[in-house]
């Protein structure tokens, strides 16, 4: 079955953005500044060519949907944290062909954090007799699994995380803590307090630590009704921040990306890191 | 009551409160020829240089099941970001029912806020924000309290019509 094949690699795409074929990921919130004592969001999850549209695949996430019986594939984890730290489940998941979906209710007042993330997953290439492999698995496994006559044999350590916030009644900072690991938006600016006429600042942070030299492409939604993408690239500078003036308001596709091949523990060649997040800019 | 005993009060009180000034408002919301009407949530508060500095009223459904009007404050976004997303709904003597279209006269010096008003420069904002319909925000600076009597206005393009501060010393 052809959709199932696809949706297997879409998993792994999910868990492994950064793999050369991954199409770019995102979750789309219906809102993300609410008002009323416990309003509901829903969120599409999808990856495809262009920002916001689903033209591709859905994201298989845990507990979202149903996916075909025979899939042998893992869902992405799917983590929602609540103002107070504690775990909220999705609702109402729905896995289609375009795109998957989920409700959340905010009881709480304040931050929550929808989040998809991996961390240290490894994947080995490898060419053999002029053929490409690719063999996933942890470092030892993967290390036997590559034969000793291989060539341009790369193995690489990747953390991925995409991250979307929202908000009932005042920001809050609680679920902004970072968890140290892989690639990771620390807010100065509260990412559900942009406005169209103000600059936000965030600083990236490397495993816990601010990361200078990270690449950032930001992308306002609505390409199709343009002939540009109008996608922006920004740099964290030495203190690993990065300033960023809206110039309109909408949702915001941001993705960070950090590569590192030097100074890495043998056997991996390559460390990946990267970080997407969806940030909707309100009018003044 | 004596001379002596008035003006201790006088410094007591603040100088704002013996005055006796007058801070009549009027906030004209327009009738409009729309297929489907529902009536503007409005806020109005006072803000100076250093930000937001008090609500006076917000006008919103109040009478709705489990306070489902609630859930459109958000679209009065200025207000929602400066005061509304803090507070604890419904305010007393802040939450209003909606108003239909019409002149609406407030009288803000009977208003706690506006009693406890330092002396200073503000702008009086105005916000409105209908349900299928459109958002208009309007401000009109004025200066508390006045030694002479003052008639400041805004005119609104689509959501609100004249916003008219009269100030008497």
């Amino acid at each position: 079955m052809k959709l199932l094949k696809q949706l297997s690699v879409l998993a792994v795409a999910a868990a492994l953005p950064l793999t050369a074929d991954a199409h770019r990921a995102w979750m789309v919130p219906s809102s993300t500044v609410l008002s009323g004592d416990a309003p509901w969001v829903t969120v599409d999850a999808a990856a495809g060519n262009g920002i916001f549209y689903f033209d591709h695949f859905p994201m298989m996430l845990e507990g979202v949907g149903t996916p075909p019986a025979n899939s042998n594939r893992q869902p992405a984890p799917l983590t929602i944290t609540a103002p107070d730290g504690s775990e909220v489940a999705p609702q109402n998941g729905h896995l289609g062909r375009l795109r998957s979906s989920f409700d959340l209710q905010l009881e709480q007042k304040g931050t929550y954090k929808i989040a998809i993330a991996n961390s240290g997953r490894v994947m080995g290439m490898y060419e053999l007799n002029g053929e490409r492999e690719r063999v996933m698995g942890s470092l030892d496994d993967i290390v036997k699994q590559i034969p000793a006559d291989a060539e341009k044999v790369n193995i690489v350590r990747s953390d991925s995380r995409m991250e979307l916030f929202v908000t009932s009644g005042n920001p809050t900072e609680d679920v902004l803590k970072p968890t140290g690991q892989g690639l990771e938006l620390q807010p100065v600016t509260h990412p559900n307090d942009l406005y169209a006429d103000e600059a936000a600042e965030f600083v990236f942070l490397l495993d816990g630590q601010p990361a200078p030299g990270v690449e950032i492409a930001l992308i306002p939604a609505g390409a199709r009704y343009r002939d540009s993408e109008q996608a922006r690239e920004l740099t964290t500078d030495a203190d690993g921040k990065v300033s960023i003036e809206w110039g309109q308001a909408g949702l915001f596709w941001l993705e960070a990306e950090y590569k590192q091949t030097e100074g890495l523990e043998a056997p991996v060649t390559q460390r990946r890191a990267s970080y997407s997040t969806t940030l909707e800019v309100l009018a003044p | 009551m004596k001379p002596q005993l008035a003006f201790a009060l006088a410094a007591l009180l603040g100088s704002s409160a013996l005055q006796a000034a007058d801070a009549q408002l009027t906030v004209q919301i327009p009738r409009l020829d729309v297929a489907e009407y529902h009536r503007p949530y409005v806020a109005i508060w006072l803000e100076n240089d250093a930000g937001h500095v008090a609500d006076l009223t917000v006008w919103y459904d109040t009478e709705m099941r489990d306070d489902e009007g609630e859930k459109w404050l958000k679209d009065l976004r200025q207000w929602w970001r400066r005061s509304g997303r803090g507070l604890d709904l419904p305010v007393d003597g802040i939450s209003a029912a909606t108003r239909p279209p019409g002149t609406h006269e407030l009288a803000l010096q009977d208003l706690p806020a506006f009693k406890e008003l330092a002396p200073g420069d503000y702008e009086l904002v105005v916000e409105a924000a209908r349900e299928v319909g459109g958002r208009e925000l309007l401000k009109v600076p004025f200066s508390w309290p006045v030694s002479q009597a003052a008639d400041l206005q805004a005119q609104g393009s689509r959501e609100l019509g004249q916003i008219r501060l009269q100030l008497t010393p």
